[in-house]
């Protein structure tokens, strides 16, 4: 009974003392959550979630003040991703926040544009190039699709485009297998 | 879909793979009707009308189209191993229960074809074995060829007189090895009765034969490699080949245990199962061996005459770690780390 | 040395069907009504237009120029004037549409002025100068520059060169008949590569199912010294790049490395072929030889001006009443064009008219049985079953620790597999999802870096301000203890800042109001000009920015709204 004791309680010391160690010497410096989020999100900086851009965002979800669903431009997949990461459910975007778009660039009307600077002060990732009085135009590889410098625009000359697809950035499509639910009679 | 390459295919398919398995099966199949009579066939149509059955039912529920995926054949090669593994005159309730409890919960609850990760056929030995102890170890004794006699026990319930039934050469091993007092040999054992032959059981050792025949078919049609069937043998017999020359009383020897039960038809037809088991070349090893170790300890020392069964569905567990474990290296990759993934 | 052959695993062998073309020589294709030029004909990037609509060109002048050093040139297939510079559907399974230069042939064939060069004479550099300006590029189907296929860099040295004249493709004869009527010019155009290399040696790889090739590459390389011709196993895909370096060298090239690294590269015959009529007889790359067979009447090969609409070609070689589509390439790496009004392109080697007795469509998909005969056929050595379910599945991480970019798309899995599962499919659909996300992650990452610099941008010049203001102030208050006047009203900075702003809101928003009138009256005055002997599409062009216009003058005439 005693020897039964004193195993028992020495299994449990020397097994403590391994866990212990273990989780000492094998700690994991694991990326700070806010991080691990911001990936997840899609950086077009659009503000559309009510936050100031996606670190905010992602900073808000972390603190658990925001829900998953407010990023229009991640779309229901980056809702899925942040569930998965964060052990929530998903749930659909919420619809006061947006709705999911094809990406889009902006596109400034240059014979339209007057060069009153005040779509390069709105641009959030400085994707938009002109000096004041000058004729201004966007850089399409940096823009980020948001949005941002189209209600500033006083003449109104930036237009959102989708971006076309082309040969190099073509997708084969998923395989869909036409599977016959009846039997041909 | 054709708009896409390759443009080319094979004349090979599944039902095609499925039927020459059957075929493979049908020289064991012919020589279990000469030493034990018809009742096999019997045993084979009801597994099958039961496989095929249980399979259109499932299909029909899950929404798939029947006609296709019932033509393909995998379901009548669960139902005759079910068939070849059960005694020949197991009630017929038995192999039908048995056979749809393959199909319906082994095979379509897991998601059905391609999808189990337990051997069906495996899955319905082992549930019946658990469940009817006894009828499952009634098997009959060697030249009890009688039909009527035979389909009487199958159909009628009728108890097996013990004139018809007598233990296998495995069974008897177990229950009297088992007995210390006993003080029995396995030479002992063996040469106690007539029908237990001079390798593994009168009429066993020939079907055992004709199994290793159809199985070399089957390799040389490439519907199998080689791996599963010589790593299973060659474990077995290096296990039981070890243990009979430290103890010959204890431990039957090699040739007994690859010749005996569900060895030589597990070996060639039930491990091969390419769903269940393992895929890379070197998984396909270790499978097979753990499968032997498995199949020679429950035999040795478990409860259970033979362990084949048991060893198969324990290591169909461990099939994902197995093959995880052993990708082979890819073109190009070779001096990168070996065996695991990069 | 023939005993040093390796062996690639896996691999199929379907029925070839070379004969069917190989029985007439190659012939000379008419020059069509219309060439329809694609401007991006090789990997990494699509050359600028360098000619306009109504311009005349010659045969082999240059109408496109490479993008940096990462494509080749395209020339003038024959001399012409030029329609159109337009977006025009290209033969790629994706159906989309790229710049193409419209020619209209003038029927004279007149060459620009052909300068011959002494390659012995000249640097590699030089040569591989020219080899880009003359647009060579991989005629094999891959179409890879190869100019850039022969700079070593700090990779290392090329030691053997491999040219390929393997040809596994079943049906695509172009390379056999090439090897067997121009040898001579071949092996002349693997001196040059050779010199610009500089290789120690030269191994000709070509199936033994084309012995005439190899008797006539054997006789024009009997002279050569280093050069030997090796006739190779018939198995596809024995002339894919990886595994004919491997049958040939018996090294094995990953994904993502190239030969250099290895001391091998790898040309096909038909580039080894242009970079001769490139270099010696300065003839830039303007046709190739396409393959025209299957099931079609008169199968044979053609020399094919680069552009020539494919309904031309297949009017010389009259197709069956029972075809149902046409592929480009061969029957395990082509895929099915999406119109035949398509164009030839400087990859298109084969047009294959496909018939349901000649390509039965394969039956349903069934579930995977993990029967491996796809492991055992796939010459990369992968895992298809695995990669299949990854794929199937979207866990592409997992694809990629398979390796699936080391799949080459040879299709001898699906080929294989019992179950008629479309593998390669699922490949691609993968890998072009993977490289979108990485395009994805990149371009979110370089967001995430200009957003944050922005902020740090920011916050640093309204710091910057405040100092400045703090410093004003403070010297105001100092000249005030001072007993000075001071030149502004003595208000302490925030509140001389706050009442500001607006008013200067108001300047601005005057200012801007004034430069919208501006811009409305020089819109207004602006009329279309120079409308005259403009073809009616341009007016409708015209018009329709005329309409946008009118559109930006209706919502420019309603107030601004307040900038947010």
């Amino acid at each position: 009974m005693v020897s039964a004791l004193l195993v028992m309680a020495g299994i449990a010391v020397v097994l403590g003392a391994l866990l212990g160690f273990a989780s000492i010497r094998f700690k994991v410096k694991g990326d700070p959550l806010v991080d691990k989020i911001d990936a997840i999100l899609p950086q077009t900086q659009c503000g559309q979630c009510g936050f100031p851009g996606c670190k905010p965002y992602a900073q808000a979800i972390a603190k658990g003040e925001a829900e998953i669903n407010q990023c229009p431009p991640g779309g229901e997949e980056g809702i899925r991703k942040l569930a998965d990461l964060l052990g929530k459910e998903f749930k659909p975007l919420s619809a006061e926040h947006g709705v999911e778009k094809p990406k889009q660039v902006a596109v400034i009307d240059e014979a339209l544009c007057i060069g009153c600077t005040l779509c390069t002060q709105a641009c959030p990732v400085d994707a938009i190039v002109g000096a004041a009085k000058q004729m201004h135009t966007i850089v399409a590889p940096l823009c980020t699709g948001c949005e941002l410098c189209v209600p500033p625009c006083p003449v109104d000359c930036i237009a959102m485009v989708p971006v076309p697809e082309t040969v190099e950035t073509w997708k084969w499509k998923y395989p869909v297998v036409p599977i016959k639910l009846k039997e041909p009679a | 879909m054709n708009g896409t390459s390759p443009h080319l295919h094979l004349p090979i398919s599944v039902r095609l793979i499925m039927l020459k398995v059957l075929a493979a099966l049908v020289p064991g199949i012919a020589v279990y009707v000469w030493f034990f009579g018809a009742a096999i066939l019997v045993q084979i149509a009801l597994a099958s009308a039961a496989a095929l059955a249980g399979e259109a039912a499932m299909l029909k529920l899950r929404g798939k189209p029947v006609g296709l995926f019932l033509s393909d054949g995998s379901a009548l090669v669960t139902a005759w191993l079910i068939a070849l593994t059960f005694p020949p005159i197991a009630p017929w309730w038995l192999t039908v229960t048995a056979t749809l409890f393959a199909i319906v919960v082994a095979k379509h609850l897991y998601g059905g074809l391609g999808q189990n990760p337990f051997n069906p056929a495996m899955v319905a030995f082992c549930v019946s074995i658990i469940a009817f102890p006894a009828l499952m170890s009634q098997w009959p004794a060697v030249g009890f060829t009688d039909f009527a006699a035979q389909m009487r026990v199958v159909f009628q319930s009728q108890s097996a007189q013990d004139a018809v039934t007598m233990a296998t050469p495995l069974d008897a091993l177990r229950t009297q090895l088992h007995v210390p007092e006993a003080r029995a040999t396995v030479a002992g054992v063996l040469g106690s009765h007539a029908s237990f032959g001079n390798i593994g059981g009168k009429g066993w050792e020939w079907i055992a034969l004709a199994y290793l025949l159809g199985g070399l078919w089957l390799l040389q049609q490439r519907v199998i490699t080689w791996h599963v069937p010589v790593a299973f043998l060659a474990t077995l017999a290096l296990i039981a080949g070890g243990f009979s020359l430290a103890n010959p009383d204890r431990y039957a020897g090699p040739v007994f245990h690859v010749v005996t039960g569900g060895a030589m038809l597990g070996a060639f037809f039930i491990l091969t199962d390419p769903v269940s088991g393992a895929t890379t070349p070197r998984g396909k090893l270790i499978f097979a061996a753990g499968v032997a170790l498995l199949a020679w300890i429950i035999r040795s020392f478990g409860a259970y005459p033979d362990g084949m069964a048991f060893g198969v569905l324990l290591m169909n567990l461990c099939v994902p770690l197995i093959d995880m474990g052993t990708q082979p290296p890819v073109f190009g990759h070779k001096d990168e780390q070996k065996g695991g993934t990069p | 040395m023939l005993a040093a052959l390796f062996k690639f695993r896996g691999g199929v062998k379907p029925a070839s069907h070379k004969d069917e073309s190989t029985r007439a020589p190659i012939a000379r294709a008419p020059l069509p009504a219309r060439l329809v030029v694609p401007l991006r004909q090789s990997a990494g990037g699509t050359p600028l237009p360098l000619v306009a609509a109504g311009q005349k060109v010659l045969k082999g002048e240059r109408i496109g120029a490479p993008e940096g050093n990462f494509s080749a040139a395209i020339h003038a297939p024959t001399s012409g004037t030029v329609l159109a510079v337009e977006s025009r559907t290209l033969p790629h399974p994706s159906g989309l549409s790229a710049p193409c230069v419209v020619i209209a042939p003038d029927g004279e064939e007149r060459w620009i002025e052909r300068t011959p060069v002494n390659y012995a004479a000249e640097s590699p550099d030089a040569l591989r100068d020219l080899l880009r300006d003359s647009g060579i590029v991989g005629l094999g189907g891959a179409t890879f520059p190869s100019h850039l296929k022969l700079k070593p860099g700090a990779a290392g040295r090329i030691g053997t060169l491999i040219v390929n004249g393997a040809e596994c493709e079943p049906w695509i004869t172009c390379d056999d008949l090439l090897m067997r009527e121009r040898a001579e010019g071949i092996v002349r155009g693997i001196a040059i590569l050779r010199h610009i290399a500089s290789a120690d040696r030269v191994l000709i790889g070509i199936e033994d199912n084309k012995p005439q090739a190899i008797a006539a590459m054997r006789a024009a390389t009997a002279q050569a010294t280093g050069v030997e011709v090796v006739p190779v196993p018939t198995r596809y895909p024995a002339g894919g790049e990886k595994q004919l370096i491997r049958v040939l060298t018996g090294i094995e090239i990953p994904y993502g490395r190239i030969g250099p690294e290895f001391g091998v590269q790898c040309f096909n015959v038909g580039t080894a072929w242009s970079a001769h009529r490139a270099v010696e007889l300065g003839e830039p790359l303007v046709s190739r030889i396409v393959t025209l067979t299957g099931n079609v009447e008169r199968p044979g090969n053609f020399e094919v001006p680069i552009g020539t609409p494919i309904d031309d070609l297949l009017a010389l070689v009259a197709p069956r009443a029972d075809t149902d589509r046409f592929i480009m390439g061969g029957p395990m790496m082509g895929f099915t064009l999406p119109r035949t009004d398509l164009p030839v392109t400087k990859a298109t080697n084969c047009i294959l008219a496909a018939s349901p007795a000649l390509f039965p469509p394969t039956g349903p998909e069934m579930p995977c049985i993990r029967c491996g005969a796809c492991t055992r056929a796939c010459p990369a050595e992968l895992q298809p079953h695995e990669l299949y379910w990854f794929s199937r599945a979207k866990n592409f991480g997992k694809a990629q620790e398979y390796n699936i970019f080391d799949c080459i798309e040879c299709g001898c899995c699906a080929y294989v597999c019992p179950s008629n599962i479309r593998l390669v499919d699922y490949y691609r659909f993968a890998k072009t999802s993977m490289r979108a996300l990485e395009r994805e992650k990149t371009a979110s990452d370089a967001a995430r870096q200009r957003f944050e610099f922005r902020n740090f941008r920011t916050e640093r010049e309204q710091k910057e301000k405040a100092e400045r203001l703090a410093a004003k102030t403070a010297a105001a208050r100092q000249a005030i203890a001072g007993g000075e006047k001071p030149a502004a009203a003595p208000t302490p900075a925030a509140t001389e800042q706050t009442p500001a702003l607006p008013q200067l809101d108001e300047t601005k928003k005057a200012l801007i109001a004034a430069a919208i009138e501006r811009a409305r009256a020089q819109k207004e005055g602006v009329q279309p000009k120079n409308t005259d002997n403009l073809a009616p599409e341009k007016l409708a062009e015209i018009r329709e920015i005329e309409a946008r216009r009118a559109k930006v003058r209706e919502i420019a005439k309603t107030p601004p709204e307040e900038p947010v």
